[in-house]
């Protein structure tokens, strides 16, 4: 497959930035989008120019440090697919690809389609956690918790910390990551503990930080890799109005 | 936090007085629908109104006070997120979103400029005096003659049809989101309660535009 690919390259948060056109030739269909961009990078710096700056890692969709923007949507777009299990043989030949970083206030470009995802670490440092002694392991089933609950919990978990959610959001908000981790620990005995202080600590970090205000797009939900819901964005609100009350 | 300075105390604010706004424009409709009756039916309304004396008034001042809140902090919000995406990508394709969710802020300031135009048309008398004639001897004034006439020319029947459209796509993407911003929405509802926001919004563009439509085509006449 011989493709066109306009990537945005950016040398740090002050610099403009700007989309370039840089032709890939041949790329085999069976190639991961990551694995493409190798080869593009592997052309570049036989030529001695500057390669392309971008976040990976496990490149096997469980890590969420992919973060780029494929043609306006981030990770591509396939449903339930990161960038590093997004195929080339998604795309047609001879087809034009743009690709860009995440884009939000919050996240400020390091260098081409590598951001600084600080602001997330941030939300879950203001309450991300439950307070407890860990010492040995626990007896599996001395903490009684039915299963609809537990899966309930390991649904919100399935959040990667990607950043997707802000990058889709028209209002950069991460009120779907911070919903998730606010769901996720509120239902389960350990975090119900903690979850008034929680919520109102992680919504107000998110805030300091940056992050925009939910307006209920749900443009989160679609663009998630791991199709985490809007019902917990629902739920923090329940839980955000409990802490209100009580 | 204060709740008027939090995300999603802000957020429950927005939801709240909305709620109070489209309740008040469903039972708005119902009244006016006496208009399809005739003429002592919506006078007759018009009279029972104005009999309940200082309760107009607080019902008045409760509804401007969620006017002017949902406003100010649908203005405030909007700038604010604007400011959090200082700089958008290239390329941008929406999955989910819609047209009514994205514009609701230029839908609102245009139901807020409609607002002004109906209360100085209908209520404070101002663009069309000549439309008022009295009814009986208790300072009434004849409602029924006030809509038919009110309707008899052009400007005011376009800048109704414009204000409800907006209205239309404002109520479409706003009932399903103050469900879900209430914490009323789980998976399961929130389609159905998109469904529901945008009939809701279709029979309220279609109950209030029948209205002028039904003058202009001579089927409610003097």
């Amino acid at each position: 497959m011989k493709l066109k690919l306009h990537v945005w390259r950016q040398n740090g948060s002050n610099d403009k930035g700007r989309l370039e056109t840089i032709d890939a030739p041949d790329v085999s269909p069976d190639q991961s989008f990551l694995e493409m961009l190798d080869d593009v990078n592997l052309v570049l710096a036989r030529a001695g120019k500057d390669v392309i700056a971008f976040d990976h890692d496990c490149r096997e969709g469980i890590c969420g440090m992919c973060s780029q923007v494929i043609n306006g949507v981030p990770h591509g777009g396939q449903e339930r697919t990161t960038v590093c299990q997004l195929h080339m043989r998604q795309f047609n030949d001879g087809d034009e690809i743009f690709v860009e970083p995440w884009k939000a206030r919050a996240f400020p470009v390091i260098k081409d389609l590598v951001v600084n995802r600080n602001g997330l670490e941030v939300i879950m440092q203001a309450g991300g956690y439950t307070s407890c002694h860990t010492g040995g392991v626990a007896d599996g089933n001395a903490l009684l918790i039915g299963k609809p609950v537990a899966d309930y919990s390991m649904d919100a978990a399935e959040c990667i910390g990607c950043g997707a959610c802000v990058a889709s959001c028209p209002n950069s908000s991460a009120m779907l990551f911070t919903g998730a981790k606010v769901a996720q620990l509120a239902v389960l005995p350990q975090g119900k503990v903690e979850a008034q202080k929680r919520v109102m600590a992680m919504t107000e970090a998110a805030k300091e930080f940056g992050f925009g205000n939910c307006t209920n797009h749900y443009e989160c939900q679609a663009s998630c890799p791991k199709g985490v819901d809007v019902k917990f964005i629902a739920k923090l609100n329940r839980e955000y109005m409990k802490a209100l009350v009580s | 936090m204060l709740l008027t300075q939090s995300s999603v105390g802000r957020k429950i604010i927005m939801a709240v007085t909305g709620f109070v706004l489209v309740a008040f424009v469903c039972v708005h409709l119902l009244g006016n629908s006496s208009v399809f009756i005739g003429a002592d039916a919506i006078n007759a309304y018009a009279q029972k109104l104005h009999s309940l004396g200082p309760f107009v008034w607080v019902f008045r001042l409760v509804m401007l006070a969620a006017f002017v809140i949902h406003i100010f902090f649908g203005i405030q919000l909007t700038l604010e997120n604007r400011a959090a995406t200082p700089e958008k990508n290239v390329q941008i394709k929406r999955l989910k979103t819609g047209f009514g969710a994205e514009t609701m802020i230029v839908s609102g300031l245009v139901i807020l400029a409609f607002v002004i135009y109906h209360l100085l048309h209908f209520t404070f008398r101002v663009t069309n005096p000549d439309i008022y004639v009295p009814l009986g001897d208790h300072g009434m004034i004849n409602v029924f003659v006030m809509i038919v006439q009110g309707f008899s020319s052009a400007l005011p029947v376009i800048i109704y049809l414009v204000g409800l459209f907006f209205l239309f796509l404002h109520v479409s993407h706003g009932i399903q989101s103050l469900f879900q911003t209430l914490g009323l929405s789980n998976d399961k509802s929130l389609p159905f309660m998109g469904m529901v926001s945008k009939l809701v919004g279709v029979v309220l563009l279609v109950g209030y535009i029948s209205i002028p439509m039904l003058v202009v085509f001579g089927l409610i006449k003097l």
